[in-house]
């Protein structure tokens, strides 16, 4: 019985961190339309936050956490204002480019930081193990759980309460037609791109302590979140919800019943079997073409 | 034209010589003429300063040039000094072959130390045994290899093993949980494994494999709460490895009833995982920083001058540091003009030294190295602790989980 509890709590941890890192790639591409593929890298420079205020300023992990988004944000910002901005008409000219700010993010990282494994310890309070429904689980996944699913809350209640949120939608649905109500989308751009950028930076310092920091960490990411954008739908948070649970459900029964191996590609063949028959992914939203 | 005469006197000169000695391949055409001159010993440096391994070989490049700095400050060989030609093969096999030419062929070197990955062994493996040049490969490895032309420094699976697999089913049990990265490395080290366990009468409840760089290992400590085995013998290599221990910290499980039994966990990983995360667990290396011997606290000692306080020393720089101290040996042996990568081959066979891990011996059968295994524990202060070192020094098999067959001088034989 414990082991099934425990394989469930397996599978929501996992899609909890899937949630964290694609959250904010599915904001991004969702409203701009911007392949990111330079995602990896501000989840990789989260990481590297972490490490360095921990380093550098001796401040654990959970105060750091707004500073990280912060500072990733900015990044973001950066990143909008001095490339994305003029690529918007060529999408597939913004591949090439995120795909080159994340070359150069690395070996910046590489050459500032070194590129040797680093450390970022877990927040003392929560390195125990609790028991939940008769299984053991480490007090830190659960906390990812709670704090995916907030920010999950947080991102929905932008979208649906927020006059943000209603331009944000208006764009996403039509941009010229939403820029003629007098919306500025290029503002509207630019803070998305921010936010995405700062959730990808709080996702690479929550996972920092599970797991380990290098210069390179950011590839695997950026793959798994955009698996996870593309079952999900792009342009539906719900779908990220719902995909991230989907695949971390699958990918954790897979690899207890047999290994990660065949789970990694059983799950790709998945993906590729269910994007074949539903090209917008699972869950669409209405738009209007 | 005068400079080439001498050359090609010299040349007759170690042809002679070497027919004494009776090399095998001594018409092979691509011969080359790779030897000593103008008062200096030439030899390549072949570690990656870039690029993903850059951060471990860069240590190695480190090791290797501080035991030249050393040997050409006490006078060099014979009077001889060594010149290093160093290259970066960026952590790119391909390059690796490339730069690999360029030290044997254009730069003539005698010897090249070099190379981390087996991926990178084997790229530069077909140039030194066409051009009859010479590798000294530091980096503990699979086995299953038998060139004539590599020196091998690190241990093979028998020598990590044999003392580690059954001191640990004595002291806490037989039943054994595999678990590696996939590829090859730890496929071969796993054979190895159950093949000794097979022999204790304990039993392998799961062999896993993991892709390369994984990082989520939530299923996997699933599996292991419900397996409850003795032993996790674990081959995961690189992030994975830190990954995997902060996994299993963080989930509660406990290293006094089941600890996991490394060969890849030095002190660079665990610094990277964290004192807290390692502790308790093992790992069977003939090195660790913290071994107490004279010899040892010199490397460390230099190496820290040199190279900076904060630097570490671990299980493949001490290799890395010996094996050049083990070629100034044999070449010292030889006289300058005989100075040539198979008279330094002839020269090093059976020959021995004090390294920091203890004495060494270079195997005249299959040039590897006779080493002194060691068990080290991890401690929360991120150093490890030695707990036992084999009684005797172990001899190198690099095809011991293969019992029919053998390498030896003549290469590799089916027994």
């Amino acid at each position: 019985m414990d082991i099934v509890v425990s394989q469930i709590m397996t599978g929501l941890s996992i899609a909890s961190i899937l949630m964290l890192v694609s959250l904010g790639l599915a904001v991004i591409y969702g409203v701009t339309g911007v392949i990111n593929l330079a995602h990896g890298e501000f989840v990789m420079l989260g990481a590297y936050a972490a490490w360095a205020l921990q380093t550098e300023l001796g401040l654990s992990l959970l105060p750091s956490l707004v500073a990280i988004f912060l500072i990733l944000a900015a990044v973001g910002w950066l990143v909008e204002v001095l490339v994305i901005r003029h690529l918007y008409a060529r999408p597939l000219d913004t591949i090439l480019a995120t795909w080159g700010i994340g070359v150069m993010a690395q070996q910046a990282i590489r050459l500032t930081a070194g590129g040797e494994l680093r450390y970022v310890q877990m927040p003392e309070s929560l390195s125990a193990s609790v028991t939940v429904f008769g299984a053991t689980e480490s007090a830190y996944r659960l906390f990812i759980l709670a704090v995916a699913l907030a920010l999950f809350a947080v991102t929905w209640g932008i979208y649906r309460y927020t006059s943000f949120g209603l331009k944000l939608r208006a764009i996403t649905q039509n941009r010229s037609v939403a820029s003629s109500f007098g919306i500025n989308a290029s503002r509207i751009y630019r803070l998305t791109f921010a936010y995405g950028a700062g959730i990808a930076g709080l996702a690479g310092a929550l996972v920092s302590p599970l797991k380990s920091v290098s210069p390179e960490m950011g590839t695997t990411y950026v793959v798994d979140a955009f698996m996870v954008v593309v079952l999900g739908g792009a342009q539906s948070l719900m779908g990220t919800l719902a995909s991230s649970g989907i695949l971390g459900e699958l990918s954790g029964y897979l690899a207890f019943y047999s290994n990660d191996t065949i789970a990694k590609a059983l799950v790709l063949l998945a993906i590729v079997v269910i994007i074949r028959f539903r090209p917008q992914g699972l869950f669409t939203a209405r738009v209007r073409a | 034209m005068n400079k080439n005469r001498r050359n090609f006197l010299k040349g007759t000169a170690a042809l002679g010589t070497a027919t004494l000695v009776g090399f095998p391949h001594i018409w092979n055409k691509n011969y080359s003429l790779a030897r000593a001159a103008d008062g200096k010993v030439k030899v390549g440096v072949l570690f990656s300063l870039t690029g993903t391994t850059a951060i471990i070989e860069e240590s190695l490049n480190k090791a290797t040039i501080l035991a030249i700095e050393e040997i050409n400050a006490a006078g060099g060989i014979n009077g001889m000094q060594i010149e290093a030609v160093v290259e970066d093969p960026a952590s790119d096999p391909a390059t690796f072959a490339e730069k690999a030419r360029k030290l044997v062929m254009s730069d003539k070197c005698v010897s090249v130390f070099g190379a981390y990955t087996s991926a990178s062994r084997k790229a530069v493996l077909p140039v030194f045994e066409k051009q009859e040049n010479l590798f000294w490969y530091p980096t503990l490895y699979e086995g299953r290899e038998c060139s004539k032309n590599v020196v091998y420094t690190g241990a093979v699976p028998n020598q990590q093993q044999d003392d580690f697999i059954p001191w640990l089913v004595e002291k806490f049990g037989k039943r054994w949980y595999l678990i590696g990265s996939n590829y090859i490395y730890p496929k071969e080290e796993n054979n190895y494994c159950k093949k000794l366990l097979a022999e204790l009468g304990a039993e392998v409840v799961a062999e896993e494999y993991v892709p390369l760089g994984h990082s989520e290992f939530s299923s996997v400590i699933n599996k292991l709460k419900a397996e409850k085995p003795n032993v996790i013998f674990s081959t995961v290599v690189g992030d994975s490895v830190v990954a995997l221990h902060r996994q299993y910290h963080a989930a509660g499980l406990d290293p006094a009833t089941m600890p996991m039994a490394s060969l890849t966990t030095s002190e660079n990983e665990v610094a990277a995982m964290g004192g807290e995360a390692a502790a308790g667990h093992f790992t069977s290396a003939p090195y660790f920083m913290v071994w107490d011997s004279p010899e040892n606290h010199k490397f460390v000692d230099a190496y820290k001058k040199r190279w900076g306080a904060d630097k570490v020393t671990h299980f493949v720089s001490e290799p890395s540091y010996f094996q050049v101290h083990l070629f100034k040996q044999a070449a010292e042996k030889l006289a300058g003009s005989d100075i040539t990568p198979l008279g330094i081959r002839e020269a090093l066979k059976g020959q021995e030294m004090i390294a920091p891990q203890g004495k060494v011996r270079i195997e005249p059968e299959n040039q590897h190295t006779w080493l002194w295994p060691k068990i080290g524990q991890c401690q929360p202060d991120g150093q490890f602790k030695i707990l036992k070192q084999s009684d005797n020094w172990l001899e190198p098999d690099p095809y011991k989980a293969y019992p029919h067959q053998k390498c030896t001088a003549e290469g590799l034989k089916q027994i």
